[in-house]
């Protein structure tokens, strides 16, 4: 009830608050764009020539790749988490807390709803600009699939929308800037390293592979890597549905912690 | 709703933080064209009560209608007709001056042409013209308050909120927000401001509100208030002797002691501060006319001594 009712709070009004996080993000935009640009080319050359010279190939669902193959959209789906992660944890609790951005637009008529879900919805666009760029430069490297490649970009939206809400969540309940490091090692970093990113999950243990089957980006790198590759390993649509679902719900939860911490 | 000239009516408003009553079943109104200020101490409850005026704060008990509009029920109505002047600064410092009042016009959904025409009408009107593209940490803490009072004018608003306008100011920038409010006050602004200071509330409002946990103690005209409550005359004493107290409880005066000294209410056209001036020459004291702040003293001086 009271999850629909915020929903339905959110109206066009929320693209002002989405507006002003890309105007600050245009005045600066020269450093922004940097980043994302030399990001995928120090992977490769890290991992993929370095690390991936000592492996070579290796299967990957019954299939030989080279290792650089295989990581490439690993770190694309690093990308689409870390983006839309940091935006909506240390940038969204610097604007709602120490400049009390929040604050003065609810002094409009923007409601809360809107507020948070144009911040959500920022982060989301964070992840969707680094992973188009990423793309791209992957892309010079030879490492994407075309057609399938162009998956890459709404998979960064749902992506980026479903940790930029998981980011808001922690900055609904964070009581200060430093405790973003408790949500970061015990959720992000595992993630990073054993989401299939870097090596298949396949190798790991038994209990390891459960675990990272329930991890939200397990399903974001196998859906990016189906892209890249040019095809699809059997039960990809489960990954996305479960995607989906837990997009959905992250984005309810987000919007009503995030509405308790600010309405007093 | 009562009259149609009532822009605020509130009606038997609680507002709780658990079991902690903030503000206590309260009841007021402010008219069209009116400025009222709330007077209290810390803690008394005026930026709660500013909070659910402005639709920032759910009401826990009791209603509360702008405009005859349920500011529960119509928040982005209400909103988008009040200008708000936070009592914290919140300017967007990652923007320039005039870019904050540029974005901050969007959220009002106002046309962008006329939107700049009236952000340097605005600047204009604030003389913080030349500072139009400064960055907000450029900006003195007056400069600050009157961009603020800028930004809360864009969408040329049918009521003014402002909670604690010169708090922290030194006297020129303080004198140089009056007179802007005044100004905006003639041309029929209706304001509703909370203040610590009772020159400010004397200078600017028609109707002062003293509040203390949470209640309204006292509602009137500053003149009307300081009449009613303390009389037209007060004399203080220091260094005063026991002989001079109980001179002073022999003619019932009523009196309040705060800091070492004693304050003495005189009744109208009692000629006390001449009596005490004969019976005791070496008594040293002071007459002069009651102020707000002697009514201030009088309703909430206990809450203030007791912190
Ligand atoms: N979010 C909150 N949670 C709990 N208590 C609160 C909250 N906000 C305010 N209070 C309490 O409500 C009371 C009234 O606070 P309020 O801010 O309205 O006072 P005020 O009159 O504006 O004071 P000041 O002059 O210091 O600004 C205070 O005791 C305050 O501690
Ligand atoms: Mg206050």
């Amino acid at each position: 009830m009271t999850a629909l009712q915020a929903v339905r709070n959110i109206s066009r009004l929320t693209l002002r608050v989405w507006r002003r996080d890309l105007d600050v993000y245009l005045t600066t935009w020269k450093t922004n764009f940097l980043p994302p640009l030399l990001e995928p080319v120090f992977y490769v050359l890290a991992f993929g020539l370095g690390i991936g010279s000592l492996i070579g190939d290796l299967v990957y669902q019954g299939v030989t790749v080279s290792y650089l193959r295989f990581m490439a959209p690993g770190v694309l789906a690093v990308a689409i988490m870390f983006w839309s992660f940091f935006e909506n944890t240390y940038a969204s609790f610097v604007r709602m807390y120490y400049q009390r951005t929040f604050d003065a637009m609810m002094a409009t008529p923007l409601l809360v709803e809107d507020v948070i879900a144009g911040e959500i919805l920022w982060g989301t666009t964070k992840s969707l600009l680094a992973s188009v760029i990423m793309l791209g430069v992957l892309t010079g490297f030879g490492l994407v699939a075309y057609p399938t490649g162009l998956w890459v970009v709404p998979l960064a939206v749902l992506g980026g929308l479903l940790f930029a809400s998981l980011g808001m969540i922690c900055t609904a309940v964070t009581p200060n800037i430093d405790t973003f490091n408790f949500p970061i090692f015990v959720f992000v970093f595992p993630m990073f390293m054993f989401s299939g990113t870097f090596f298949p999950i396949d190798i790991l243990p038994e209990w390891a592979r459960i675990l990272a089957w329930i991890l939200p980006l397990t399903h974001v790198s196998l859906l990016v890597r189906g892209s890249t590759l040019g095809w699809y390993p059997d039960g990809a649509v489960w990954s996305l549905l479960y995607l989906t679902l837990v997009t959905a719900a992250a984005f309810l939860v987000a919007l009503l912690l995030m509405k308790r911490r600010l309405v007093k | 709703m009562s009259g149609d000239a009532a822009v605020v009516s509130a009606r038997a408003v609680t507002k709780r933080y658990g079991s902690f009553a903030a503000v206590d079943g309260v009841d007021f109104e402010v008219r069209k064209g009116e400025c009222v200020g709330f007077l209290g101490p810390n803690g008394a409850g005026k930026t709660t009560i500013v909070r659910m005026v402005s639709c920032f704060s759910p009401i826990t008990e009791g209603r509360i209608r702008v405009f005859g509009l349920d500011v529960s029920r119509s928040p982005r109505e209400v909103k988008a007709q009040l200008g708000i002047c936070p009592q914290e600064d919140n300017l967007d410092p990652d923007f320039s001056v005039e870019r904050n009042l540029l974005v901050y016009a969007r959220y009002f959904s106002l046309p962008a042409r006329a939107v700049r025409e009236r952000a340097r009408e605005l600047l204009d009107l604030m003389q913080l013209r030349e500072k139009a593209g400064a960055k907000i940490q450029e900006l003195s803490g007056g400069m600050k308050r009157r961009l603020v009072l800028a930004r809360a004018l864009l969408n040329q608003p049918r009521m003014l909120i402002l909670d604690e306008p010169t708090t922290g100011l030194d006297p020129q920038a303080r004198q140089l927000i009056w007179q802007r409010v005044r100004m905006l006050k003639a041309r029929g602004t209706t304001i509703l401001l909370t203040t610590h200071y009772m020159e400010e509330a004397s200078q600017l409002c028609d109707r002062v509100l003293l509040m203390d946990r949470g209640e309204i103690l006292l509602n009137g005209s500053p003149s009307n208030l300081i009449e009613r409550e303390v009389g037209r005359e007060v004399v203080e004493l220091w260094n005063f002797t026991d002989e001079v107290l109980a001179f002073i409880r022999e003619k019932g005066w009523e009196h309040e002691t705060l800091d070492e000294r004693v304050h003495v209410f005189l009744p109208p056209g009692d000629d006390g501060g001449r009596e005490i001036g004969h019976r005791f020459p070496h008594q040293e004291h002071l007459l002069r006319l009651a102020t707000l702040e002697d009514v201030f003293l009088r309703k909430a001086g206990r809450a203030l001594r007791d912190g």
